[in-house]
């Protein structure tokens, strides 16, 4: 397996950037077939942590992702080198298009590509709501919480934030009155049992 | 000084926007448009026009060519270091504290709950995208065609957006 060098990482989230249409979630999958499935630089888990990680940090998913994920393989440089490749794209494209082809958004042909693009994009999604489900919905109160969290999410316009945060408080109160089931839970038991 | 007020200001947008994507979009403009008026309103929608056939967060293409309008390359280079670095800086100390705290039974009970919480977060954002992305019945094959090709013959990710950006150019 190739090591996740920082000039790896670079040109790995390159291609991701200049790839990520319609917001962060949808390079959920794109990441993933090249961080996860092809080199195996991390596990399912620690993927699902790492998005959860970037969605409780403020700016651009994207961004916030490539973070964690070069500094979790490489370390500050793998930081650095995978932030600059996933932002490069979207930099020069811009300073291309406010420079000399202003009118982009009204040409027929980018148009007619975005059209077909857009149902791919929603197809990535789902892609990534199975990806990350199978991963991080195993137990019935994973299911219920995941549930909760969608309504309060849809229904009642929750701030993400707020839902990440309270969605750990039920993490940590549900394995306290041992309704989840904490991974490698062991030590947890036991540690349940001297606090009861 | 022109390029470090274009800094300091993307630097606070990007450290007050939590959420990504369009959550952003109001406090872009109240900064851009309404307390700088480095941008017009209509200027302003036709970075979000442009955003939406680009790739890339939505934020850094508005600093890009916010920067750019307003000083040129060194102006969007700044504005967009400036939007950047709040992220990085954050999630770093966040990764940091979870790679060192991860192994204790409270953090990975938060993380028990977080986890489906996640699934949440990516189904609410698919709904919220999904009237205006699938709007006919071409939209509709097209999204469950990429889905059945990315899913069981392993089509590369990119490469579905490719071949869909294609069927578009031809069927449009």
């Amino acid at each position: 397996m190739l090591p996740p060098t920082p000039l790896r990482l670079f040109w790995t989230f390159l291609a991701i950037g200049a790839f990520t249409f319609g917001g962060g979630y949808a390079m959920i999958p794109l990441i993933k077939k090249s961080i996860v499935e092809r080199p195996r630089w991390m596990e399912d888990e620690e993927f699902v942590d790492a998005i959860a990680i970037a969605q409780s940090s403020p700016g651009p998913i994207a961004v916030n992702i490539a973070t964690l994920t070069g500094y979790k393989l490489s370390g500050l440089g793998g930081a650095l080198f995978s932030v600059v490749g996933a932002t490069l794209p979207s930099f020069i494209i811009i300073l291309v298009v406010a420079s000399i082809f202003l009118g982009v958004q009204h040409n027929s042909y980018v148009r007619a590509a975005m059209a077909g693009m857009r149902p791919a994009v929603i197809a990535l999604m789902a892609q990534a709501v199975l990806d990350v489900g199978k991963t991080a919905v195993k137990s019935r109160f994973s299911i219920v919480l995941g549930l909760l969290a969608l309504v309060a999410l849809t229904v009642f316009n929750v701030h993400p934030v707020l839902v990440i945060v309270a969605a750990a408080a039920a993490g940590v109160a549900a394995s306290r009155l041992g309704l989840a089931q904490v991974p490698n839970g062991a030590e947890q038991k036991e540690q349940n049992k001297e606090t009861r | 000084m022109m390029v470090l007020n274009l800094f300091l200001t993307f630097f606070k947008i990007g450290l007050f926007s939590f959420g990504g994507g369009y959550a952003m979009i109001p406090l872009i403009q109240r900064e851009i448009v309404t307390l700088h008026r480095w941008l017009t309103m209509s200027q302003f929608i036709d970075v979000i026009a442009i955003s939406q056939v680009t790739p890339g967060p939505i934020a850094i293409n508005a600093a890009t060519f916010v920067g750019y309008k307003v000083a040129g390359v060194w102006g969007s280079a700044a504005a967009t270091a400036g939007v950047v670095m709040p992220s990085v800086l954050v999630s770093l100390g966040l990764t940091w504290a979870f790679l060192r705290y991860r192994s204790l039974a409270v953090v990975k009970a938060m993380f028990t709950g977080i986890r489906p919480a996640v699934v949440a977060l990516i189904v609410a954002a698919t709904l919220s995208i999904l009237p205006s992305s699938i709007t006919n019945f071409a939209g509709l094959l097209i999204a469950l065609l990429a889905f059945l090709a990315i899913r069981y013959f392993k089509l590369d990710p990119i490469l579905a957006l490719v071949l869909a950006a294609a069927i578009g150019i031809l069927i449009g």
